[in-house]
Parts: structure tokens; sequence; C-alpha cells
């Protein structure tokens, strides 16, 4: 393991004075890159009034005999960026696909609990999987544009719906508008979504989640495909969204769940350690593995 | 580095020059390129070998009836005046046939596999279908025999007659044997095939890509519809022309069933027929030295230009639709 730190890697500032040993995968909150982004303090301001999308309680899920959720019980705060961390395998990311039941596709999986979304529980059998996906829109970790034109990309998921020819114009226009890229692409919409930069193709699938007027926005580590530069416009399109959309995002990196979110859950080994206001969470956390969690003293 | 360059000998200079000719690194690689051309030689040796004997062995027929070969009907060894036209018909007949049932049902059957079979009866199925891949074309031929033309005879003809009589395709006398009970046989014969092969085009479609369809609210068989098939769409086209080589020159099964009678070219399915290959296979052991023999061998190779046209035919639309794939995924404008 030790020889893994040879190399570049060991030369890096951010790195030295550091132990050898710790080898997280993300670097540790680094508030001076807050600094450097003009958000001095962690999380941005609250909604005190924000009501819950979401309300989770008592999740449990498995994977065959195997259970990597136990009792997850939280609140998706409307109209808020709701961030979740936590190191590789913590279950973030299972969480996140339980909410618009996108583990339904893996078989052998078994989810015991509650998720009441507008008075309805997500997991009842019963439930409309199509509506709800429709209602709950989600960004996956890498971009997956269709190998289509950029505006058929969008069009897609208000064509299956038979909207009017119409209507799926404007709302083309309207969701590139909101994810920040009619500029970079008006004039060729009718071009290959796949000729798109990385970052421009993660907007894209932005756009194309928005264009169905989603209640809820789940992105599951949007950013982790991207470089700086595009990772820094996908937060402020995210924050220039959240005032009408309710925004779940999980993340590997933490100063990107402290920049953006409103509130931040962390989670480790399958468990919800600590949910709260992100300034709170990062400043004061009550928990031990929080703390060395953000700190960076654990990998 | 460039000190080093100048203080190369003359002779490792031109080595290196001559490396670059080869383009190889080591006499390695230079064996092992030479081993491989020469496999590859050995194929094209073989299939220029057999373009040649079947060539020069029908000159004789091809001699003596020209043209006339492929649009007379009879194949009569007793007046020695020798035709295939029913032949043609037959083979191209019932491969259609075979395609036409055999792709939508081996396509429903793939993406049932695929995407709604359960988990633990996934595996079995599909060992039991390579299986049926497995089978003896004798075996599928003595069930066609045995089973399946007497009752097409007894119940199957006369029901279609009695249903579907309107209908060019189920006029005239049931008989059994002919182009049904081959073009069904020959679609049990590919399916197998079909199935297997757009099963494993289908099972590597990026789950990426069905996930982005099922976010958006797609049902599965918008999913299936939109990223399933248009991904798989070029490798199911493979299988199937496989399949439609495997009908074209399927011989013992064929022959079994199909009556081998050298009828005029009838639209009725009733009709006992021949094929190419059943014609073969039928009048080699009676063939005599002289325009006979060189008859079946013309057949035979009326059947290998048969193969060579849909192969190309296969290989352009293939190309087309690798293009058209490409076009859609292109870089920038």
């Amino acid at each position: 393991m030790e020889s893994n730190m040879s190399g570049p890697y060991s030369r890096l500032p951010a790195t030295e004075g550091r132990l050898a040993s710790q080898r997280s995968e993300t670097p540790p909150v680094d508030l001076r890159l807050n600094h450097a982004l003009g958000a001095a303090e962690p999380g941005q301001p609250l909604d005190q009034n924000a009501g819950v999308a979401i309300e989770v309680r008592h999740l449990n899920f498995y994977y065959g005999t195997r259970q990597v959720l136990f009792d997850i019980s939280l609140p998706i705060r409307q109209r808020q960026i709701t961030a979740l961390i936590g190191p590789s395998g913590c279950g973030k990311s299972t969480f996140l696909r339980t909410l618009n039941r996108m583990n339904d596709l893996i078989p052998e999986t078994r989810i015991e609990g509650e998720a009441i979304f507008d008075g309805e529980n997500i997991y009842d059998p019963a439930i409309d999987v199509i509506r709800l996906r429709q209602r709950i829109g989600m960004v996956f970790q890498r971009p997956n544009p269709f190998p289509k034109s950029i505006f058929e990309n969008i069009a897609y998921g208000l064509r299956i719906q038979r909207k009017p020819h119409r209507q799926i114009q404007e709302e083309v226009e309207r969701s590139l508008r909101a994810a920040a890229l009619w500029d970079e692409v008006k004039d060729r919409l009718k071009a290959s979504a796949l000729g798109l930069s990385g970052g421009q193709q993660q907007r894209l699938c932005i756009a194309r989640a928005l264009a169905l007027h989603p209640e809820v926005l789940l992105l599951d580590e949007p950013c982790s495909a991207l470089d700086p530069i595009a990772t820094l416009k996908i937060e402020e399109l995210l924050l220039s969204i959240s005032k009408e959309y309710t925004i779940v995002i999980v993340t590997h990196n933490m100063s990107q769940a402290a920049r953006i979110s409103q509130y931040t859950g962390f989670f480790l080994n399958g468990r919800l350690i600590e949910y709260g206001p992100t300034a709170e969470l990062f400043k004061r956390p009550r928990q031990r593995e929080t703390e060395d969690y953000i700190s960076g003293r654990f990998s | 580095m460039s000190q080093e360059r100048v203080s190369l000998s003359k002779a490792r200079q031109q080595w290196i020059g001559w490396q670059r000719i080869l383009r190889v690194q080591r006499p390695g690689d230079l064996f092992f390129r030479g081993i491989t051309l020469l496999f590859v030689l050995i194929v094209l040796g073989l299939v220029a070998g057999t373009a040649w004997i079947l060539i020069s062995n029908s000159l004789p027929t091809i001699r003596r009836f020209g043209f006339s070969f492929l649009t007379n009907k009879a194949f009569d060894p007793v007046h020695d005046v020798y035709g295939v036209l029913p032949a043609i018909f037959g083979t191209l007949m019932t491969s259609a046939f075979a395609l036409i049932f055999a792709v939508p049902l081996g396509l429903g059957a793939a993406i049932f596999l695929v995407d709604f079979c359960p988990r633990s009866l996934r595996l079995v199925l599909a060992f039991l279908i390579d299986l049926l891949a497995a089978i003896p074309s004798v075996i599928y031929g003595l069930w066609g025999f045995l089973v399946l033309a007497p009752w097409l005879h007894n119940a199957g003809e006369p029901w279609l007659q009695q249903h579907l009589g309107f209908l060019p395709l189920f006029a005239g006398q049931p008989e059994g044997v002919g182009y049904l009970g081959a073009g069904i046989v020959l679609t049990m014969m590919i399916l197998p095939l079909i199935i297997s092969v757009s099963r494993e085009v289908m099972l590597v479609t990026p789950i990426a890509q069905r996930e982005a369809l099922l976010a958006l609210g797609a049902t599965r068989w918008e999913v299936i519809r939109h990223a399933v098939l248009p991904f798989a769409r070029v490798g199911i086209l493979g299988g199937v022309i496989l399949a439609l080589g495997r009908a074209l020159g399927e011989t013992m099964a064929v022959t079994m069933i199909i009556g081998n009678q050298a009828n005029e070219p009838s639209l009725s399915l009733f009709t006992p027929g021949y094929t190419l290959a059943s014609v073969i296979a039928n009048q080699f052991g009676e063939a005599t030295p002289g325009l006979f023999l060189s008859a079946i061998i013309e057949a035979g190779l009326i059947l290998f230009i048969i193969t060579l046209i849909t192969n190309i035919l296969a290989r352009w639309l293939i190309a087309s639709l690798q293009r058209q794939a490409q076009g859609s995924r292109g870089g920038r404008p």
C-alpha cells in the first residue's frame, strides 16, 4: 500500500505533511478553496420554512441477503439542495437510487421501510413507477446522452408522453436555458449530442431531466467525470435552479457539498451517521465519525 | 539522443531501415506475421480452389445448356436434359419462409431472455437453446419425415386450406411433404442460431443507456425499442445472415421432407419440390460421368453463387448500418 504513495502524487503539496497511510480518494475539505470560489462559510443559506418533499423512514435495503442500508430516516426538503457524502461503498448512491426506484432494475434486491412523496409511499408495489420517475428525475455519474441530436435528447422524454410538437420545441429551449447550455448549442441543435464535451454532455443530461418538469432532481456524483471548470459550471447551474427544484446530490467531493448544499447527510457503512444543515455539520459535527471524515483523518 | 544516432553503425542503420519497411520491430514479429499470413492464404486458396473445381467441372453443361440451365425445369437424366429452375425457386422459397418466421420468433425469445426472464430460468433456457443448435440435421429431417409430414398431410394442410384456401399460398393438394414442411423444419433449425446471437448482442447494451431512458419514465418496451434494439441492430443482422446461410445450404433435413420433385415453381406451399442442395444429395449416387455429373456440379456452383451474393449484400447492408450509426454518433459540425 505504501508504495502507492510514491510517484508523482507523493510530491503534491496537498498531501505533504499528512500521514502516508491516509489515502482517501477525495481530498479533505479545504476551506481555502471555498474562499477562492467566493463562499467563505460552508453551506448555502437555509430556507427555514422549506417543506418536506420526501420523508424517508426506517429504510433498509438488501442485495440478496446482504444488507447495504440500515434504518435510514431523513427528510428531503423542498427546493433545497441536500448533499449526501461518505466514502466509497457507504451506500449513498444506493440510497439515492431507491428514491426513484432505479434499483428495481437490479435483480434480487429487497427494500423495507417507506419514503413518503406527495402523500404516497414510493416503495408501495402499486405505485406507478413510470409516473414516479417522471416526477423524480435523475442524472448519472457519467454523462449518458443518447446517440441522437441535441434536440432529440431533450425531446425524448416529452415524445414518449406524446406531447404536442410546439410544446416540445418550447420545452427544449427552456430546459437548455435552465441548464445554461442554450447559448452554446442553439445553432447546432441538430448535431449529435456525442460531439459535445463531457461537461456539456452532463448539462445536456440535466436539461433532459428538467424538460419533464420534475419535482425532485437526483444527481449521482454528476461531476466525478468532469474537470474543475466543468464542475464549477454544473455547481452554478444547480444553485440557479435550486429555487425551483428539490435537489439531492451524491458527491465524493466534500468541498462541493459544502459549497452548494443547504443540508448534508453523512453515510458510513450503510448507515446515516449524521444529517443536518450543511453549515452546522461541517463546522460543528456532532458525531466523531463525521468529524474524522470531513477533516480527512479517515479513509 | 542525437549523438547516439550519429554513432550508429551503417549496418545497424540499414537494419532499422529494413524494419521500417517491414513494419516490424523484432524477428519474432516477422515470423508471426508470416505464419498468420500463410493461414489466410490457405483459406483464400480453399475458396478459390472450390470455385475453380465447380466451374471447370460444370463446363460441359454450361457449354451445352448455357443460360437455359437456370430456366429449364426438367432435371432428366434419361433424356440427358437438365435445368434447375425448381431447385433455385425451392431454395429461395424455403429460406425466405424460414427467415420470415424465425426472425420475429427469435428476436422475441431473445428479448424475453435478456429483459424479462427470471434470472434462475435464464441460464437454463439459454443452455437448452444452444443445445437445439447442436442437434444433427438428420434428426430434424427424421422428425420432419416421420412426425411433421404425416401430421401436415392429415391435419395441418387440410385445416389451412379450409380456412385460408383463398390465398394462393394454401392452394393445391395437401401432400405432407413439400415447401411448407421444409420451411417449418428450416425455421426450427435456424431459430436457436438467431436467438443465441441476438441475445449475446443485446446483453451488452450499455447499462447507462437503459438507465437514462428509465429515469425519463420510459417503459420496459420503450427501453427495448429505443436503447436495446438500435444498439444490437448490426449484430442481430449478422446473426440473421448466418442463419440465412445455413438455411440456403441445409441439405439433409430438407432432402428428407421437401418431396424431391421437379415441379413447376408454384406459390403453393403444399407443392413438393427441390432445393439445390437436395438435388445434389438425391442425384449424386446415380450420377454418371458426362452431362449428368456436370449438371449436379453446376447446381452446386449456383448454390455457391447464391450464397456469395447474399453474403455480399449482407456485408453491404451491415456496413451501411454501421456508417449510419457512426453518422449519428459523429463529431462536431
